[in-house]
């Protein structure tokens, strides 16, 4: 294989840098809605036929969100094997907790309308709210401890040692992130129900989002705020060779004040990309009160981008700081999968992603439209 | 304790792996069997067909929902409990799982929303693609897991990078042919075809027995039978032994499945029945017939297998050759920051360091296997040895199994084609009954996989005992019984709506229903619509 020297190391690992952003946002923006819905069900449904509507809004094309998540699980253990296990063992019981939630929402989904029972249906919608809600307040409190660093540390073999424990990420700022991520999704799930739904369903989702919307806006700029005020961000002082070896030992970084904000000073260009998360949920608001279904769903979906888009801008090179060790931080240029697999990884990844996106797109048009109550309420078709 | 961390975390990863086995080959197999159905229906027509395809669609369905569930579970946790693993291979192993979720799992995930709720939306034909692709989905991601899962037998086209302190690829193309891994992509995918297919014919064979759904029973028997005829004829003639020849560890596998202690005179005898004995290295009352396992293992009458004593000996050996390349690694890393590398350091890792993974079967008893003592040598090469009772009796069953599978589907092809299925009620019985037991060979199949491999996690690369996270045991402790518990709950609630789907039986012939989505009025959508159906 000399194929792979035809793109260079650095391009690579940057390049795959932008895939692990593409692959977060993918999901959620995806399977965002899925969530958000899930969120929603037991307050913009409030009888049984309501919420089967809501369920159905995304009974049939969940599944094939979910896989971003998957993927992303599968490319980030491809493409940057030490994030990957420094942050699913180190978030261990965090993990389980998202692993819980995801358990519960397929069979949910699937078991719930199979039997004819109150309570029977109204332990499961307890569980797609909860398949909903645990995993966006976690993501979002994850990326708030990233942000801060987190405590790690390698043995001279490389083995992970990690210091902290799970009520120790339940710090104030990554609740706030937490927050700002179930804000978003309950934004984005309702941006869903207005286009999928109609009469009192919508009506509360257009409610329940615009709440969303402010929330959104009002806590995204208050955790920009505690980030630029009380968060220390984290610098690489040593030379760090683009080409380098994938071994974080190798080169030293500190901890320093305002250096989440070193590369916007650099290219304040790229306050375009907060602009956009702040900008986004403005729009879908408005979209919202205006009754303008796509625009909604877009510019919710555009928010979201821009929200999880400025973490990485702010932190890069850095992916994984770490508090107790800052030299052993994970970046860009020291973590990642070896010069071959970048490569090949790529190739799958460039042949693959539009042929996902050319079928997934397809099978939204096939299923495009209102959910019909008519047709759930008669049982018509296989509906959930 | 250390010990502790790596029995629980083994037992997690047992657990939830088997349990995750238990949805997986039967979505692998009906979503063949059901896009056969749909095609016969397309093909002919006739509505029965249809009915079919909807009434096995809404069983694969039930069972599709657990297996996403519990396989995302399957996905974190290498991150979760194996982080050393997933530092020291993820630049190889890493590859396939993403390629999985890329080429297999994003295609039926996207489709099998459609094949349920798009009966109405999309024509005959388009629907019938849509199933197909889920059904090859299903088969990829087979295919995918089975290349990372045959790499950890027989780790190919990967070498330890001193600098990265890891394995990395060097040749990816090796790791797509790996034979290991194709050999148990056909073994397990034909597991996956006889799972579903068993399943299909004992519950067809219920109707059978009380005489409801007999058009629909009975066709379905006919698929499940020649469908599943072929399938465990593959299992059993394909079964992946034949790969296990092709590295030292596998074949310490196959020795200890035969519970061969000593090396014998080519072409070896196979022990039919017997109790083999770890600790005196025996196996009592055994019943042997001569020159056999050398046919399977070897397919000559000449090649040699080697006995379990020989094996360990040759390990002993690796384990020295390894104390050096463990040797020689740390003099190359602690230069490691200077530069300044010995030359004679790096040599005697380029010849030794393939031999490794062997100085670190020695961290279990000491952290610096340049300072163990001749004991602990003996004792990291006696620990080479699997489970070899487990190992017999788990493959003699699963293989004992796989002969009556071949029997069971055989006996009702010959029905079929004779149109007596329902002649005989005591054979609908046995099918009746027989639907539990490819379940049982296809866990014991992975227990004789996996549980032969031991000590090794990427067999004489990596021991099992350091791949772990440095986890506490009350975590771990937490997470088990929260694992046991869900999957308990879950697994009770869904062999009930199983069988109250099967109870309840398939809707025969209904009136063609309009979607749960409002059709808008489209004319470039018309190519899509279905077309009126054709009465049988």
């Amino acid at each position: 294989m000399i194929l792979h020297t035809l793109l260079s190391y650095e391009f690579l690992r940057v390049v795959w840098w932008l895939l692990l952003g593409v692959l977060l946002i993918g999901f959620a923006v995806t399977d965002g809605f899925d969530l958000g819905t899930g969120m929603l069900l037991p307050f913009a449904g409030r009888n049984d036929l309501e919420r089967r509507v809501i369920i159905n809004s995304v009974g049939p094309i969940w599944e094939g969100n979910q896989v971003w998540l998957i993927l992303g699980g599968g490319a980030i253990f491809a493409a940057w094997p030490q994030l990957y296990a420094v942050s699913f063992s180190g978030f261990y019981l965090a993990m389980f907790a998202i692993l819980v939630a995801l358990i519960l929402r397929p069979v949910a989904f699937k078991f719930r309308s199979k039997r004819d029972d109150a309570s029977w249906k109204a332990r499961w919608d307890l569980a797609l709210f909860i398949g909903g809600f645990v995993p966006s307040l976690i993501f979002g409190v994850a990326m708030g401890n990233v942000l801060q660093g987190v405590p790690f540390r390698f043995g001279p073999d490389m083995h992970i040692f990690y210091d902290g424990s799970f009520f120790g990420l339940l710090n104030p700022f990554a609740l706030l992130c937490g927050l700002v991520s179930v804000a978003m999704l309950v934004m984005h799930g309702s941006a869903w129900l207005q286009l999928k739904t109609q009469g009192p369903v919508a009506q509360r989702a257009r409610a329940y989002g615009s709440v969303a919307a402010v929330a959104t806006v009002v806590l995204y700029a208050l955790a920009g705020f505690m980030l630029w005020s009380f968060v220390d961000g984290y610098r690489v002082t040593s030379s760090l060779p683009p080409d380098g070896p994938s071994n974080p030992l190798l080169k030293t970084a500190e901890v320093h004040a305002s250096a989440w904000f070193t590369n916007y000073a650099a290219s304040p260009w790229l306050y375009v990309v907060p602009a956009l998360g702040l900008g986004g949920a403005l729009i879908a608001l408005l979209g919202l009160r205006m009754r303008a279904e796509m625009l909604t769903l877009v510019s919710s979906g555009l928010s979201i981008a821009g929200i999880i888009l400025s973490v990485g801008v702010s932190m890069f090179p850095f992916i994984l700081p770490s508090s107790i060790d800052p030299r052993a931080s994970l970046t860009v240029f020291d973590s990642s999968s070896s010069h071959l697999t970048l490569f090949i990884m790529l190739v799958v990844t460039v042949i693959f992603i539009p042929i996902i996106v050319a079928y997934t797109s397809w099978v939204y048009y096939v299923l495009r439209g209102k959910v019909d109550a008519d047709a759930i309420r008669e049982d018509r078709g296989h509906a959930y | 304790m250390d010990l502790d961390i790596v029995a629980l975390s083994r037992l997690q990863f047992a657990l939830t792996a088997l349990y995750h086995f238990l949805f997986v080959p039967l979505t692998i197999g009906l979503a063949v069997i059901v896009a056969i159905m749909e095609t016969v229906y397309v093909m002919t027509g006739r509505i029965i067909w249809r009915d079919m395809t909807k009434f096995w669609g809404v069983l694969f369905g039930i069972n599709f929902a657990m297996g996403v569930a519990t396989g995302i579970v399957m996905e974190f946790q290498f991150g979760m409990n194996w982080s050393y693993y997933s530092h020291y291979v993820g630049d190889v192993f890493g590859a396939p799982l993403a390629i999985e979720g890329l080429m297999a799992f994003f295609l039926e995930a996207s489709f099998v929303g459609l094949f349920f709720f798009g009966w109405d939306k999309l024509s005959k034909v388009a629907h019938l693609i849509v199933t197909w692709l889920v059904a090859i989905g299903s088969n990829f991601s087979a295919l995918w897991i089975l290349i990372a899962n045959g790499w950890m037998q027989n780790p190919v086209g990967a070498a330890f990078n001193p600098q990265t302190l890891r394995m990395e690829v060097t040749d990816f193309f090796a790791v797509l042919v790996n034979p290991v891994a194709q050999a148990k992509f056909v073994h397990t995918v034909s597991a996956g075809y006889t799972v579903a297919a068993i399943f299909v014919l004992g519950v067809s064979a219920w109707y059978v027995l009380k005489g409801r759904h007999l058009q629909l029973a009975k066709r379905s028997m006919t698929v499940a039978a020649s469908f599943g005829l072929a399938a465990s004829l593959s299992v059993v003639l394909l079964g992946d032994e034949s790969g296990y020849l092709s590295t030292e560890h596998q074949k310490m596998k196959v020795a200890a499945l035969e519970a061969m202690w000593k090396t014998e005179p080519a072409p070896a005898a196979f022990t039919a029945f017997g109790f083999p004995d770890q600790r005196t290295r025996e196996t009592h009352f055994a019943v042997h017939i001569p020159m056999l396992l050398g046919l399977i293992g070897t397919r000559s009458l000449t090649t040699e297998i080697p006995g379990i004593d020989d094996l360990v000996h040759r390990a002993e050996l690796n384990i020295r050759v390894g104390i050096s390349a463990y040797d020689a690694l740390q003099q190359i890393r602690e230069a490691g920051s200077t530069g300044a590398v010995p030359e004679s350091a790096r040599n005697i890792f380029e010849q030794n360091g393939h031999a490794l993974g062997y100085a670190l079967l020695l961290k279990r008893y000491v952290d610096d296997p340049r300072k163990a003592t001749p004991e602990q040598v003996a004792q990291a090469a006696q620990d080479t040895v699997p489970a070899v009772a487990e190992l017999y009796w788990s493959f003699r069953i699963m293989v004992g199994l796989g002969m009556f599978f071949i029997v069971l589907t055989a006996t009702f092809f010959v029905l079929s084609t004779r149109r007596k299925l329902d002649a005989y009620p005591w054979l609908l019985k046995v099918a009746v009954f027989a639907i539990p037991l490819p379940w049982l060979a296809a866990e014991l199949g992975w227990i004789v996989a996996e549980v032969g491999r031991q000590p090794w996690v990427i067999e004489g690369v990596l021991p099992t005992a350091v791949a772990v996270s440095n986890l506490g045991a009350t975590t771990l402790l937490i997470t088990i019984l929260g694992f046991v518990l869900i999957y308990t709950i879950l697994i009770v609630i869904e062999m009930k709506l199983m069988l109250k789907a099967i109870r309840k039986g398939p809707k025969e012939q209904p009136v063609p229903a309009p979607s749960v989505y409002r059709a808008e009025a489209d004319p470039e959508l018309g190519a899509l619509r279905s077309t009126p159906l054709s009465a049988d």
